[in-house]
């Protein structure tokens, strides 16, 4: 059995006008391994991120069940630690509070000493040395992020879940911290599950890509891939064979998806949508 | 292009204090008496009630124990002279020192508001963490929070038997409505990703509260106590007045019944600086627990 399983997981929430429900995704399914990187990419409103949070056990889901290490998620939990798109650092708390809020719950047997250093590991980790006292409004938006991968990472979850993680930090940056993830996942060789929008992020970090079609009722129609050996960085990544193959591959699903809507992409791959997902393999 | 709003505000401010105080004075000038037109029988009987009294040299002057009209700065400053020289003394059972008088209302005030204000950000939170309970109390909250807290006063008076704990009292009600809707308001409009961090790192109850809960929903339960701390200020003045309580608010009055003008205006004017040293010490509270995003 795989370490993370999705099993056959749906959500409704209630309709508008209190007639019925709106399905949100259907029937997903999607097993990650121990230690294997997966990204999620879909057009926004798909609801790649309400399946981040069922994941987190931070939503409820309709149907199926989720089972981590062999046993079903039932509410969050320190095994599964969220990288928030908006950052979701208390402003109240410095740097240093913030991260030793989490070290401290995550290893509540810990000493003083222990959990201060802890914490400076991982600020050292990002590259924030010299920060651990300034509160969130004094950092940048990839400052930001860094101290929210920093008390991810700290408690050492058995899945990291990033939602988004770098979507509001602004390109030049995002690219330099993508570079540190992919440092830190090589050294931790963390199981993680990422949604994004972005495709040469996902293609840069995932092992596989899953594809979702739009919602509502949208579902995992392709897994993707990403034959590309590690490790690999920014500027190697790209000359790869492979890395344009799977971009546009990436690319002209999410514009077929985006030109046509649910209606028509039932008419032409109405089979799929029941089947399971297309593996595609460059 | 130059700007107006640099330089020294204290010219300014002095140059009105003098414009006020200079039009005070000669507004409640006195001309010296003019015993020219009047029969011996009309000066006789004016002495007779007070309103004049002889001078050494045979001549008549007004009666500077009996005034009229609104005093000046000149006489407010003497009254207040001597009240603050007597700021500690204890005359009787209802003439105590000024000094005493501001202890008794900042205690009474303390009292209420704090009291207020536990009871208001405890009840808050619980109502701003369940939208069902805050959505079914809230109707009584909205009835409850615009009525003047000394209506109240009766109800309370008669219920409690106690003036000192009406007054009290009175500055509970008046001080708890704000806060509780605020922080109300300010628990349920908690970023939810602090809530879920919290659920995640698996605080226990205790911890999210104060660790996520207060401190998140600080900035807005500080603006709510900010309004309750002046409806409480307001409302203790009156609510001396009316039961008789000692304090400031007592001392306005009781000199209004002394028809002593300077008296009344010296406890205007004492709790004017006692809502202002409050305001501040409360500023620099405020200040401690809020942060910026």
């Amino acid at each position: 059995m795989s370490f993370l399983v999705v099993d056959h997981v749906s959500k409704f929430f209630p309709g508008h006008a209190g007639s019925g429900e709106v399905c949100i995704f259907k029937d997903v399914t999607l097993k990650v391994e121990k230690g294997e990187f997966v990204t999620v990419i879909g057009h926004s409103g798909c609801g790649k991120s309400t399946l981040l949070n069922i994941i987190a056990g931070l939503e409820t889901l309709s149907e199926g069940g989720v089972i981590l290490n062999g046993r079903e998620v039932s509410g969050p939990g320190l095994d599964r630690m969220v990288v928030f798109q908006n950052f979701a650092l208390m402003p109240w708390m410095t740097v240093f509070e913030n991260i030793a809020l989490a070290v401290r719950s995550a290893y509540p047997d810990w000493g003083h000493k222990e959990v201060v250093a802890h914490v400076h590991k991982y600020i050292a980790l990002v590259g924030l040395k010299g920060a651990e006292d300034k509160r969130p409004i004094a950092l940048s938006g990839g400052m930001k992020q860094r101290v929210g991968l920093a008390r991810a990472f700290s408690i050492e979850p058995k899945v990291l879940l990033l939602d988004e993680p770098f979507a509001q930090i602004d390109a030049l940056t995002r690219g330099v911290i993508q570079e540190e993830l992919v440092q830190m996942w090589n050294a931790t060789r963390n199981t993680v599950f990422m949604v994004t929008h972005d495709v040469d992020e996902a293609i840069l970090l995932s092992d596989r890509i899953m594809l979702m079609t739009n919602g509502p009722s949208s579902h995992v129609a392709e897994i993707v891939d990403v034959t590309i050996p590690r490790p690999r960085s920014r500027d190697t990544v790209i000359e790869h064979p492979h890395y344009y193959k799977i971009r546009n591959h990436v690319i002209h699903f999410l514009v077929r998806h985006a030109a046509h809507g649910v209606a028509s992409e039932r008419g032409t791959q109405g089979e799929l949508s029941e089947a399971a997902p297309l593996v595609v393999r460059f | 292009m130059k700007t107006i709003g640099n330089g020294n505000p204290w010219l300014i401010r002095g140059f009105i204090l003098l414009v006020f105080l200079g039009g005070w004075h000669l507004l409640t000038l006195r001309s010296s008496f003019e015993a020219k037109g009047k029969t011996d029988e009309q000066l006789q009987m004016m002495e007779f009630n007070g309103d004049i009294v002889r001078t050494g040299e045979g001549g008549y002057a007004w009666n500077p124990e009996k005034m009229k009209g609104v005093p000046g700065p000149l006489a407010v400053m003497e009254k207040a002279r001597t009240e603050l020289g007597e700021a500690f003394v204890i005359k009787g059972t209802n003439d105590h020192g000024i000094a005493y008088l501001v202890l008794y209302t900042v205690s009474r005030f303390a009292a209420g508001f704090l009291a207020a204000s536990v009871v208001a950000i405890l009840i808050g939170i619980l109502l701003g963490l369940n939208r069902v309970l805050f959505r079914a109390v809230n109707p009584f909250i909205q009835i409850l929070k615009p009525i003047s807290p000394l209506a109240w006063m009766p109800l309370l008076l008669y219920t409690v038997k106690d003036p000192k704990w009406t007054a009290i009292l009175v500055v509970f009600m008046a001080a708890v409505w704000p806060t509780l809707a605020t922080t109300a308001f300010g628990v349920s409009s908690l970023k939810k990703e602090y809530l879920h961090v919290a659920a995640i790192l698996q605080l226990s109850w205790f911890k999210r509260l104060c660790r996520v809960i207060l401190p998140g929903a600080a900035p807005t339960i500080v603006n709510g106590l900010r309004i309750s701390f002046g409806s409480a200020l307001v409302a203790v003045v009156p609510a001396e007045m009316l039961l008789g309580e000692l304090g400031v608010g007592y001392l306005s009055w009781i000199e209004w019944n002394n028809l002593d003008i300077a008296g009344v205006i010296f406890a205007i004017l004492v709790v004017g600086v006692v809502g202002v040293i409050l305001d501040s010490g409360f500023n620099k509270l405020a200040g401690l627990v809020t942060y910026q995003e």
